[in-house]
């Protein structure tokens, strides 16, 4: 079977711009088109994480030669987060057929939400370093946009920031990508990682140096974490979704991985300053959340604490922390989507989201707090949820290697992050008494979606099981962790 | 030598004005500055002194042309910029629409 790598790329783009096209005050068939082209996305990426285990996949544009063409390549990581990501577009998108009509009943929100998906495809699935930068460009351009979809002042002001810091970053990344042209003379990244060790090692200190700093503001490690609760909070719910799931994961998380596993290398003192990055996000991500009391903001700095943890099992480095990161960035999309859904749902429901404001919901919303209790669960790590045993693969890891402190740091974020889901519940979903509702009825499509992710909190749990485990993340970590096999795959395939 | 540092002075008088003003159109041109600093970065590391136009024809040595590729993306990164500032300037507008100002410690909706 041939895997024709382009449709990941394709397809969105083109979905998009019909949309763009046909739609005019009605979205039917908006929402049909994108609809189709994300299952058709999520059916060719499960279909290639199968196909890719054993037999990665290179595909050169054009039909050119390696370093001079912009080449395509899956292996059983990019195939992995491709999952995820149309997972989470899937219910984002059928949780917006009913909420975004209140917004506006246009098709031009699924037009930037298929670009959105584009982009992110595109960074995920290119060889190329000059390629990922355009594609982390289409993605952030409908995320601003995105994110002041709803046409409010503070959307704007939101939005305005998040570009702002957007484009500064992207600035850093183009000067990083600047200096590797002029250092290694090629753009192609196996290209880059096969020549690492004939180059002077300070250029690729300074490189590495450069690349961690700019797609870290695009992941919110700890410094350069500030735009993400603006952006994150006064997105659209399932914006806010996908931005907290899978968007900073995609363009922040997995190029970090990439860039420092599978081309320029990650020597100690790198993964020694990721390790601490990642424990002093856990700890200030989630002290930040605590004194929040709006919902949606707690759950974004909930989204600087959780990337944390995978910053930290990316920092250990060893195959256990790594498969404990890669295995967190599925459940936290999962569960971070959720509890997203959530807000949305309260939020139209009640009408705000100031947790003083709400109160005993169980009995007027019972869908909604029956999934917000399940997501709070998992995210704070309660067995028998998926986040539980992610966190206890990272908790176990860094023990296994020695970093006791970081261990410790990891449990004590465990412990009060589940202290601020308690407060989550006891506030907004439990206690006090009924607030009055302006919408009393939440529509099936958003309460499917819902239903869908609670479902995925428990079944992703099962990957933990061992014969599971080592058929789907054992291929992803030995991926991330062998330079030489990328190299391979792509300069000898 | 002298070209790169000038280039970085560029860069950083960029980096003062997005982190000093607080008008947004001012903000929006710093930015500006910054990626072109950016660009001409890229250019200079293409350019060899005495170097000709880079088009093959019979005959014609390639070492004595320029980089043509930082070129390509140099355009490539232009367009992109075009957009995004366009995007900023929208939102500059709809701020002002709201707000009535375009000082940005008087658009503080957002705590934090």
């Amino acid at each position: 079977m041939i895997l024709p790598l382009p449709y990941f790329i394709v397809i969105p783009l083109l979905a998009a711009f019909l949309i763009s096209l046909i739609s005019d005050e009605k979205d039917h068939w908006a929402i049909i088109l994108s609809v189709a082209s994300i299952i058709s996305l999520l059916v060719i990426s499960i279909a290639g994480f199968i196909h890719v285990i054993g037999d990665n996949i290179v595909y050169k544009l054009g039909g050119w030669d390696i370093p001079y063409t912009i080449c395509l390549v899956m292996d059983s990581f990019t195939a992995f987060i491709l999952i995820t990501i149309h997972l989470i577009a899937l219910t984002s998108i059928i949780y917006s057929i009913s909420y975004i009509r209140h917004f506006s009943k246009s098709g031009k929100y699924y037009s930037l939400f298929l670009l959105l998906i584009a982009g992110m495809n595109g960074v995920v699935i290119t060889g190329d370093i000059f390629n990922l930068f355009v594609f982390m460009e289409i993605a952030l351009f409908s995320a601003y946009a995105l994110v002041a979809y709803g046409n409010k002042a503070e959307q704007f002001e939101a939005a305005f920031k998040y570009a702002v810091m957007g484009s500064i970053s992207s600035t850093i990344i183009l000067i990083g990508i600047g200096i590797t042209y002029s250092a290694f003379s090629t753009l192609t990244m196996a290209d880059i990682a096969n020549q690492v060790e004939s180059v002077d090692s300070g250029i690729v200190t300074w490189l590495r140096c450069i690349f961690a700093v700019g797609f870290g503001l695009k992941a919110a490690i700890i410094p350069f974490h500030a735009w993400l609760p603006d952006a994150h909070s006064s997105a659209p719910a399932p914006i806010s979704s996908m931005l907290s799931g899978v968007l900073i994961k995609a363009l922040g998380i997995y190029v970090i991985i990439r860039l420092f596993f599978n081309v320029f290398g990650a020597p100690q003192i790198f993964l020694h300053a990721f390790r601490i990055l990642g424990s002093i996000s856990i700890l200030i991500g989630v002290l930040l959340a605590r004194y929040q009391w709006d919902l949606k903001r707690l759950l974004a700095y909930h989204s600087i604490s959780q990337i944390g943890y995978i910053m930290l099992g990316i920092g250990i480095g060893s195959y256990l922390g790594i498969l404990g990161a890669v295995f967190h960035l599925l459940n936290h999309a999962i569960f971070k989507g959720l509890l997203f859904y959530n807000a949305g749902s309260v939020e139209m429901a009640v009408g705000t989201r100031d947790l003083r404001q709400m109160g005993d919901l169980k009995g007027k919303l019972p869908t909604t707090t029956g999934t917000s209790m399940i997501a709070s669960f998992s995210i704070s790590g309660l067995p028998p949820f998926n986040g539980f045993f992610s966190k206890l693969i990272l908790i176990y890891a860094a023990v296994q290697v020695g970093y006791f402190i970081h261990a410790g740091i990891a449990v004590i974020g465990s412990f009060l992050t589940l202290s601020s889901f308690l407060k989550v519940q006891k506030y907004g979903f439990l206690g006090g008494t009924e607030p009055e509702l302006t919408e009393t009825k939440i529509s099936t499509s958003m309460k499917s979606a819902m239903i869908i992710l609670t479902i995925m909190c428990l079944l992703t749990s099962i990957i933990i099981i061992p014969g599971i485990r080592e058929y789907i993340l054992r291929p992803v970590v030995y991926d991330i962790m062998s330079k030489a096999e990328y190299i391979k795959l792509v300069l000898g395939g | 030598m002298i070209v790169y540092i000038l280039c970085f002075i560029l860069f950083l008088v960029g980096v003062y004005g997005v982190l000093t003003k607080k008008d947004l159109i001012k903000i929006i041109l710093a930015l500006s500055i910054m990626e072109y600093s950016a660009n001409l970065f890229l250019i200079l590391f293409a350019y060899k002194s005495g170097g000709g136009m880079p088009i093959l024809s019979k005959g014609e040595k390639i070492q004595g042309m320029v980089d043509p590729l930082p070129q390509a993306l140099v355009l490539t990164s232009i367009v992109i910029e075009l957009g995004i500032t366009a995007m900023l300037v929208a939102f500059a507008i709809r701020l002002y629409q709201k707000y009535e100002t375009f000082d940005i410690t008087k658009i503080r909706r957002l705590s934090g």
